[in-house]
């Protein structure tokens, strides 16, 4: 898979340090570094640290004390990133330092589709694109010695389509260097005040240009037979490789001059004067934002600037295979067209958040949501997430709404905010220390599953272990929240829907007593997808009994996918594969249709 | 040699140790292959997609009604992922439903089996690799299963990939 392609490149160029914060689709390069080097005993500090900033910053130090350093994350992870990364271009770095960057162009699973290469460009530092898991690998060495070259960091920027590709690598062994931490302390450089701050800008751009003119990062050529004369295609990361494949469909590989960018930001500078000396027309195929075409600054240049390609989106194959045909004045291959609609997402079949949901929507019908991201979000399906910004934001956004109700002087309805173990550790603590000095009074339900479930079960700061399956200090959630100044704590298990419904109920009633602030509730229930947790869980044999009016309430207030419709006998049925034999559904048919029995 | 595979079914049903097996019956053989993955908030019981290419390719994606072969881990993701097949190519479908495909009752073969619900997507493969027009043969698929399955999956993978074969052969 191209993240752990990406992994072993960083395994093999001796890199010291990686951290991580999981999200996709940068999930699997952390387990993989941790994989990797216990595979070929090489010793390296891997960590999830709590969240992208921390990460980067732990990371950076690794590498002001000589030694190379990796810090991965999607894309969003970069904006809680971005105080450290634009500093640090300013200041530099020592030892060669990564920071890996996954976009999700589309976007697949994410709040936003933006280009991290734009980004970079903005804090102008260097970005390489790979346009497959096996040019993702050979990057991460030459990002380090770029890096290290510089003193300055730099950023490998994969899309989805290359984290999640796999192909054979070739693979070599780890490089070893021997570089004791060994930190130079340089004030005017590491604490730069604002007086030093303009040499190092000036320094900043110097570096930039300099490496503008590196032959090594200059764009790849494959010249076409002469067949368009004065046309060009450019291209980076995968849509390159969608390009490649297109012409040679087309029958037009070969024919066509055709460049691929490594290093769209900064764009080569001899690469921009030869564009313009040697072509009318060109084309610019890039994701998702404008920047090699902002570099380019030409009008010779047809590309999202000139409508030619669509400004949202992913490019994917159709989408490039059509915008090639136009701009190569073929006629159009007339495409299949995706039908809308399809299977929707939703959580797991005896998931213990659909649970804890139901009691909410049940507990507080007229009450506002806010929402946060992970699984959970796919609560809005149930009509129990309001609403779902970025990591904590559900938080704040609970105490927004209550200040916007209690100044506006109306009743003001029932807040529960609900947000995932891991995102609380993430960016939820600050949101809710706010909360409580402002005297804010909602429900903050913590939905705990001992894990980060969407990203695919890496362990949260309460599991004790670490990324490389060692012991680690734990944290807990319940200490934490009493540290924040909240005085209404409980927990229960949502799977106990009347006994999490009275809870729900009681933090309601301390959220409205004159002394009454915030209140938190931990839903606590383990991941399906853990299957150790699984197996303690009792389970139960289910069947829907002759009781069943076909209500439909079941189904479409609780949507467990093990519940479906029998549209003969328009009653209930479980399908037996896919119920995991919770025993929730129980407590929901509201006359009592859905048995449960205990499996021995 | 150039074939673009689709596999397609609903999250969490087993698409990926499908693509896996391809590939790596690819790439025993040495032939190029590249595959691409849906994963993250798809992956929870939505429609997800794989797709295998194998020869001297460079993308990981099949554009729309290009693929050569479908093998579809349940009906109710072919009215999504249809599309992808070129005009004509065959799509293998694990179901007791018969319809305007080639299928094989995988769920209910891993069932007489006495095997758990994943084998049916075995029981698929076997089908497949049973039909002439795989860039593969069943041998090499057998092999792979031999050496890249965990030993606990081992039989039971195996068991259920014969069945799909033999019904192929009998057909
Ligand atoms: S099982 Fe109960 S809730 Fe579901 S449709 Fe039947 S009567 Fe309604
Ligand atoms: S017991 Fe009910 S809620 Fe639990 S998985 Fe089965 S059908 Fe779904």
């Amino acid at each position: 898979m191209g993240n752990e392609a990406i992994a072993r490149g960083i395994i093999e160029a001796g890199c010291t340090l990686a951290a991580s914060y999981p999200g996709t689709p940068a999930s699997e390069i952390l387990p993989a570094v941790a994989a990797f080097a216990q595979e070929t005993g090489v010793s390296i500090h891997a960590e999830w640290s709590v969240n992208e900033k921390v990460a980067y910053e732990t990371a950076l130090a690794n590498s002001m004390a000589g030694r190379r350093s990796a810090v991965s994350m999607k894309q969003v992870g970069l904006n809680v990133a971005s105080d450290p990364f634009l500093r640090s271009a300013y200041l530099g770095v020592k030892g060669g330092f990564m920071i890996i960057s996954a976009d999700d162009p589309g976007p697949h699973s994410s709040q936003t589709e933006q280009d991290s290469r734009f980004f970079a460009m903005f804090a102008k530092v260097p970005v390489l694109d790979p346009s497959s898991p096996r040019e993702a690998k050979d990057m991460v060495g030459k990002a380090f010695e770029l890096s290290e070259k510089y003193e300055l960091p730099v950023m490998l920027r994969p899309t989805t389509r290359v984290c999640h590709a796999r192909q054979t690598v070739a693979l070599s062994p780890p490089e070893i260097l021997d570089r004791p931490a060994r930190f130079e302390k340089n004030p005017g450089r590491w604490c730069a005040t604002p007086q030093y701050v303009r040499e190092l800008h000036r320094q900043l751009n110097d570096k930039i240009a300099r490496i503008a003119m590196e032959p090594d990062f200059a764009p790849v050529f494959t010249p076409g037979d002469g067949s368009f004369p004065g046309v060009g295609i450019i291209a980076s990361g995968v849509v390159f490789a969608h390009a490649w494949d297109l012409l040679e469909d087309l029958g037009l590989g070969g024919r066509v001059d055709l460049y691929q960018v490594t290093m769209p930001y900064p764009l080569n500078r001899d690469f921009i004067r030869r564009l313009e000396a040697q072509y009318q027309r060109l084309l610019v195929l890039e994701e998702t934002y404008p920047v090699m075409e902002l570099q380019l600054k030409s009008d010779k240049v047809q590309g999202r600037l000139t409508q030619t390609i669509p400004g949202e989106g992913e490019l994917t194959p159709e989408v490039v295979g059509r915008i090639l045909e136009k701009f190569l004045g073929r006629a159009e291959t007339p495409g299949a067209a995706p039908p809308g609609g399809g299977v929707r997402p939703t959580l797991c079949a005896g998931c213990g958040h659909r649970a804890a949901f139901y009691a909410i929507k049940e507990a507080f019908p007229g009450g506002i949501f806010p929402g946060d991201i992970g699984c959970y979000t796919l609560g809005m399906n149930l009509g129990a997430v309001d609403t779902c910004h970025c990591m904590g934001a559900g938080i704040s956004q609970a105490a927004g709404f209550y200040h916007a109700y209690a100044a506006g002087g109306g009743e003001i309805p029932a807040i529960v905010a609900a947000i995932g173990d891991s995102t609380f550790f993430h960016a939820g603590v600050p949101a809710l220390m706010n909360a409580v000095m402002h005297r804010a009074r909602f429900i903050m339900v913590i939905l705990d599953n001992a894990t980060t479930a969407m990203t695919g079960l890496q362990p949260t700061p309460e599991a004790g272990v670490n990324a490389m399956g060692q012991p680690a200090q734990p944290l807990y959630l319940a200490d934490l929240v009493r540290a924040c100044g909240v005085k209404f704590l409980r927990e229960c298990d949502p799977y106990d829907i009347p006994a999490l419904m009275s809870l729900l109920q009681e933090a309601h009633r301390y959220c409205r007593t004159p002394e009454g602030g915030v209140a938190v509730v931990i839903a606590r229930h383990p991941c399906m997808l853990d299957k150790k947790a699984y197996e303690r869980q009792p389970v139960y044999e289910m069947c829907v009994t002759e009781d069943c009016t076909g209500c439909r309430h079941c189904l479409d207030e609780f949507e467990c996918p093990a519940l479906i419709l029998n549209e003969g006998t328009e009653q209930v049925v479980i399908d037996g594969v896919r119920c995991v034999g919770c025993g929730v559904c129980s407590h929901v048919c509201p006359g009592g249709a859905i048995e449960a029995r205990r499996r021995e | 040699m150039k074939q673009q595979i689709i596999i397609s079914g609903l999250g969490g049903q087993g698409a990926l140790t499908l693509t896996r097996l391809l590939a790596e019956a690819a790439a025993a053989l040495g032939l190029e292959v590249i595959t691409s993955e849906t994963h993250g908030m798809a992956q929870r019981g939505g429609a997800v997609i794989s797709m295998v290419k194998v020869g001297p390719f460079r993308g990981p994606l099949i554009p729309a009604g290009s693929a050569d072969l479908g093998l579809f881990l349940t009906d109710k993701t072919l009215p999504a992922h249809r599309f992808y097949l070129k005009p004509g190519a065959a799509a293998f479908v694990s179901t007791a439903a018969p319809g305007d495909y080639f299928h094989v009752d995988g769920p209910g073969l891993a069932a007489r089996l006495g095997l758990p619900a994943v084998a049916a997507n075995l029981a698929l493969l076997g089908y497949v690799a049973g039909r002439a027009g795989l860039f593969c043969g069943a041998e090499a698929l057998e092999q792979v299963l031999r050496d890249k399955t965990p030993e606990r999956f081992r039989d039971m993978n195996l068991q259920a990939f014969k069945a799909g074969l033999e019904v192929s052969s009998g057909q």
